[in-house]
């Protein structure tokens, strides 16, 4: 499959506000890093079943105990903003 | 006369029960050894001094009372900067974390806490660990203790240039594709990758998940031992710890290598790596072999597709886990007339660097409909051919062998114009994290600069007492001594 990017829909994706310039220069460079990735549809991997854990974990389980919750305003305070014991942000929806 | 800052561990915990000191005795030796180094490495970017003061009292005091918590009472240890630390500044080197101190410890830092472990302070580290050099670290780079036009290796460079330099007696770092190993060899420590899931990583900051794993640096093999046993272990806030006997690590340090079956990887032992660090790799293999092992040669070759499968597959796991960094609960804030979304793309593009953007686009390109398939799933399913060749190999083999990195240490500025050279140095370390097996790196040698080359032993999950009891023998037959000049009595004698 060949490599195109249309970097400004990833980038809006990934939630980032970058400039011009910036969408430019990332574009590049993910180009030349995608071109060696691309290596990988080389290999003959039909029926080979994807890795996406290295252990043949299922399901980790730990006894229902009940033990204290971390303090709720010890996590506010480290907020860029907080009322009323919530997290505080800007309006939700435009204009 | 010995400065306490360089002893051992083994040493030094062995002086505090004897009374030949205190743990605030040590605790000095190595602030006054950070002192010194710190105006050349950069590798603290913060010094609990107030902490450590109390805890290595707390020790002293436990020891009058014949209070025994285990070998790391009173030992100073550092912390690389992505393991959350109860009101000590935690930022991953990111400055979208700047400033932010956690409202709890992680498991690890609990743990040794719990041990009576003096906790020194937080190292430099490539921002949110994606980097090889700690080049990447929003808050200035760490220097190499032995040549400080150099990098120490990253993403843990700061916990690797702390032990060798001897501000710290131990560190742990965190390994994603060679990011304890390969500074180790670069600062000619050890530094070892456990077993996944064997040590838990709730509270360590995420990169990529199903790679991520702490581990331990030291200055000798017996020390790196003491320092794994203290942390490792199930628990119960991490879902993918392993819910079951922890191997016995150091049972076999002494037993030698007679007898073994040691692998040595084609794949790395040819293009791309440096002549010295091959000679001095053949040599060991040589000394090994010499020792009673049965040593032969192995080829994994999709190891030769591993880096580009690493390269898709992390950026996918870091875009998922850093997409929490949106300004809300912690962290970087932009000020910005509009919406929360506007805020949050605003936040992220400001307090992001460039190379975390980087894997972000890239991890969210490979994640996007349409190109799934053809890159994260294709990765994937080349995770399982590099799963299912190490498996093959293990079956011949007790262990693996080959060079940690391609190179010693290069020059700061070097590679950071490139990240495709960059991204080369984890091509030996990568494998093994992709396999979720235990790995480490011990020195063996100098190249003709005077920086040291590290020396890879690889073995299978859960596979630690044999993977200690080669790398114990390896740092017998190497005999590596030497120290970095800024460690040396030279630079520290007033």
């Amino acid at each position: 499959m060949p490599v195109d990017i249309d970097i400004a829909k990833v980038a809006n994706l990934a939630r980032l506000a970058l400039s011009a310039d910036e969408l430019e220069a990332y574009g590049e460079q993910l180009l030349g890093i995608l071109e060696h990735a691309e290596r990988v549809q080389a290999l003959p991997t039909e029926g080979v079943e994807p890795t996406s854990h290295p252990l043949p974990m299922v399901n980790g389980f730990r006894p229902d105990e009940i033990t204290p919750c971390l303090d709720r305003e010890s996590f506010l305070d480290a907020a860029p903003d907080s009322c009323d014991g919530q997290f505080r942000v800007p309006r939700i929806l435009g204009e | 006369m010995t400065d306490l800052a360089d002893l051992t561990i083994v040493e030094a915990g062995a002086g505090l029960r004897s009374g030949d000191h205190t743990a605030r005795d040590l605790l000095a030796a190595v602030t006054t050894r950070a002192a010194v180094t710190e105006a050349h490495l950069h590798a603290y970017l913060t010094m609990d001094h107030e902490g450590a003061e109390r805890a290595a009292s707390a020790a002293d005091d436990a020891f009058a009372r014949g209070e025994d918590l285990g070998p790391l009472q009173g030992i100073p240890i550092a912390l690389k900067d992505n393991m959350c630390t109860k009101g000590v500044d935690t930022t991953a080197s990111s400055k979208i974390l700047a400033g932010w101190k956690p409202p709890y410890d992680a498991t690890i830092v609990a743990r040794l806490r719990a041990g009576g472990a003096v906790l020194t302070g937080k190292t430099n580290l490539d921002e949110f660990a994606m980097g090889s050099s700690t080049e990447n670290s929003a808050f200035g780079t760490t220097r190499n203790p032995w040549d400080t036009d150099r990098v120490p290796g990253g993403s843990s460079g700061g916990s690797a240039a702390v032990v060798a330099v001897g501000s710290a007696f131990g560190a742990f770092g965190s390994d994603t594709g060679g990011s304890i190993r390969q500074p180790a060899a670069l600062t000619g420590t050890v530094g070892m990758k456990p077993t996944y899931g064997l040590v838990s990583r709730y509270g360590l900051i995420a990169f990529a998940s199903s790679l991520d794993q702490i581990g331990p640096f030291a200055r000798t093999v017996a020390d790196s031992v003491t320092l794994l046993e203290a942390v490792a272990g199930w628990d119960r806030m991490d879902a993918t710890s392993i819910n079951g006997p922890v191997p016995p690590i150091g049972r076999s340090l002494d037993e030698g290598v007679a007898g073994l079956r040691v692998g040595v990887v084609t794949e790395f032992m040819g293009d791309g790596i440096d002549p010295a660090v091959l000679a001095a790799t053949r040599s060991m293999i040589d000394k090994l072999s010499g020792a009673g092992a049965t040593v032969g040669e192995v080829s994994l070759p999709s190891s030769e597709y591993a880096l580009s499968a690493y390269y898709l597959i992390a950026p996918a796991e870091c875009s998922a886990n850093l997409a929490r960094f949106d300004g809300v609960r912690y962290g970087h804030r932009a000020t910005v007339d509009g919406t929360t979304e506007d805020m949050m793309r605003h936040s992220r593009a400001e307090g992001f660097g460039p190379e975390v953007i980087r894997r972000i686009l890239l991890g969210t390109y490979a994640l996007s409909a349409g190109y799934y398939d053809a890159f994260y799933g294709q990765a994937q399913r080349v995770r399982t051919l590099v799963r299912d060749e190490f498996a093959a190999a293990y079956a011949d083999f007790d262990v693996l062998v080959s060079p940690t990195s391609p190179t010693t240490a290069f020059r700061v500025g070097e590679r950071a114009a490139d990240p495709i050279a960059m991204y080369y140095s984890d091509v030996c370390t990568i494998p093994s994290n992709l396999a979720g097996d235990p790995s480490m790196s011990v020195p063996v040698g100098l190249d003709a600069d005077g920086l040291p080359i590290g020396f890879q032993v690889m073995a299978p999950a859960l596979g630690e007492e044999r993977l200690f009891q080669v790398a114990a023998e390896v740092e017998r037959l190497a005999g590596f001594t030497a120290r970095p000049w800024l460690a040396t009595s030279e630079v520290h004698t007033p």
